[in-house]
């Protein structure tokens, strides 16, 4: 029997498994086996690869793997779940970088006019991916800094650089054999993921970080389609089509459109005409203490500041000291809250919070006004009423976590520092908020310690 | 007439692609990234062929042999990763 058509079945029942397991995250109860079953699909396909007749000599295979394997179980065993943005980014960087190698090695100049096309748009799409990502890593891990990094005529230059790969695309495609082009075309698809993502503030990561994983996925699909194999385009595509959704949803919690974050770093920031009015009324962690000991309900909205402070145990100690004492605790989740989709809920799912306290923004939106004390900490953008009642702001229109509609409202904050999108927040000088200034782990600690008397 | 066919199963493959992540609760979200990043390490899959294949010319050799290793801390590292993280999200039985 023919020996591709082996293989060939045994990738139908690869991607099957790849879909099913796709399904099955989609519930936490189910989520941990349906990882199982696509890491299954993965073997599946890996196993019956190396059938291929192609392969004569499997030593460079096994010291590859060997050497993959190794580095993969280091970083995901030590990788702290704070870090989680820097290192699904780096990953992202990975997939991107063995698409445009996969590519670049298939490059037969015997092949036909659509094949190199694909294999150009690997090396494109693979190669903007990296330093794309690898730039994503160096903001979140702050090798570099967060804000946007603008200069004059960028947009010209961004514009040329787009042509530029457009034409090397056209002259590789024409004539493959010649190396000029194809290196041309690399250094230009490489140079384009760093233009593209430094203009990106730190606060849209989120988005970045989603589309970096779409295009790794769509990298992987080119590649696919540069050496003829069916399963990279499945499982590609699925992996392009997730990364576009989780992309559209973090643009909708941001109100902007994907253009928009894309280019953000062009548009000149707006100035307001309205004057924050008010003062910042201070409070010591055990006067808090005083009114969530009488409060019946409680809200807590963390933000990337939990994360930085490594907050989020002693967040889930006062959680259990307030439930002790009758108190209602929820978690307010906004989308963007964090420096990806979903890290607030693995940092409070490594606290051992149950997840069906863990309430979306519009869940806790309908009924703020019933909770008698909000608790922000170190999260800012996600609730900054600006983003309601002061046009012109940078964020207005932003869905944002309504907490000034509380009873009372508590800000952890290490200082009066605006944040990561660098916009006053009145939020601090409302009537019913109070700031608790220093770090936020001690902070609560103190509140845990008075509780304990 | 093979390129229609691979055209097909990239178009069914977004399709069912967008269905199925349109339904995840945005709990899941960072382990849906970072599970679907480890999908994209399939990329092996197809580097594979091309680093066994010695009679080839060397350089493609040589770069298989890299998108090899990338791939695989791709593969590896996303899903050990997304398990670990998965095996922390529970769902506490009756609260005291």
């Amino acid at each position: 029997m023919d020996i591709s058509l082996v293989i060939n079945f045994a990738y139908v029942v690869s991607a099957g498994l790849f879909i099913f397991g796709l399904k099955m995250l989609g519930s936490p109860a189910t989520a941990r086996r349906g990882n199982m079953i696509s890491a299954a699909a993965m073997l599946v396909a890996v196993v019956f690869a190396l059938l291929d007749q192609q392969i004569i000599n499997f030593q460079w295979i096994i010291i590859g793997i060997a050497i993959g394997s190794l580095i993969g179980v280091v970083i995901a065993r030590t990788v702290e779940m704070t870090s989680m943005p820097e290192m699904v980014a780096l990953f992202n960087g990975f997939g991107g970088m063995a698409s445009l190698l996969v590519g670049w090695s298939a490059i037969d100049p015997a092949a036909a006019g659509f094949t190199l096309t694909t294999i150009f748009l690997s090396i494109l799409i693979g190669g903007l991916t990296f330093t794309g990502s690898l730039i994503a890593y160096a903001k979140l891990s702050e090798k570099m800094p967060g804000k946007p990094l603008v200069f004059k005529g960028q947009a010209i230059f961004n514009t040329l650089l787009i042509l530029g790969i457009i034409a090397s695309g056209v002259m590789f495609v024409q004539d493959p054999t010649n190396t000029t082009y194809l290196y041309t075309a690399i250094g230009l698809a490489l140079l384009f993921g760093v233009m593209a993502v430094i203009p990106i503030g730190g606060a849209d990561m989120p988005v970045v970080i989603s589309l970096l994983n779409s295009y790794s996925g769509l990298a992987a699909c080119a590649a696919g389609f540069a050496v003829g194999n069916n399963i990279l385009i499945v499982a590609g595509s699925l992996v392009g089509a997730s990364g576009i959704i989780l992309t559209q949803i973090m643009c909708k919690a941001m109100n902007r459109s994907l253009i928009n974050v894309l280019t953000s770093g062009f548009s000149a920031v707006k100035s307001s005409t309205m004057v924050i009015e008010g003062e910042v009324k201070p409070m010591s962690a055990s006067d808090a203490y005083y009114v969530l000991e009488a409060a019946s309900s409680v809200l807590i909205v963390p933000g990337y500041g939990m994360a930085v402070a490594q907050a989020q145990h002693v967040v889930k100690e006062l959680q259990e000291l307030m439930e002790e004492n009758d108190t209602e605790v929820n978690y307010g989740i906004h989308p963007v809250a964090g420096r990806m989709p979903g890290h607030m809920n693995v940092l409070l799912a490594e606290a051992d919070v149950s997840y069906d306290l863990l309430l979306e923004m519009d869940q806790v939106n309908q009924r703020m006004e019933t909770y008698d004390v909000a608790i922000v900490i170190g999260a800012n953008d996600v609730v900054n009423p600006a983003a309601r009642e002061m046009e012109g702001s940078p964020i207005y229109g932003m869905p944002v976590i309504n907490v000034d509609l509380a009873k009372t409202v508590f800000v952890m904050k290490r200082s009066m520092a605006s944040g990561f999108a660098g916009i006053d927040n009145p939020l601090f000088f409302k009537e019913n908020t109070r700031m608790i200034f220093g770090d936020a782990k001690e902070s609560l600690g103190h509140m845990i310690r008075e509780f304990g008397n | 007439m093979e390129l229609v066919f691979l055209t097909f199963i990239l178009m069914l493959s977004i399709f069912v692609g967008f269905e199925l992540i349109h339904k995840v609760p945005a709990t899941l979200h960072t382990p849906l990234m970072s599970g679907s990043n480890a999908i994209s390490g399939i990329t092996l899959v197809g580097a594979l062929a091309i680093a066994g294949n010695v009679e080839d010319p060397q350089i493609a050799t040589w770069l298989a042999f890299g998108a090899v290793i990338l791939a695989t801390i791709n593969v590896v590292g996303g899903y050990l990763v997304t398990d670990r993280m998965l095996a922390m999200f529970k769902k506490k039985e009756a609260n005291k």
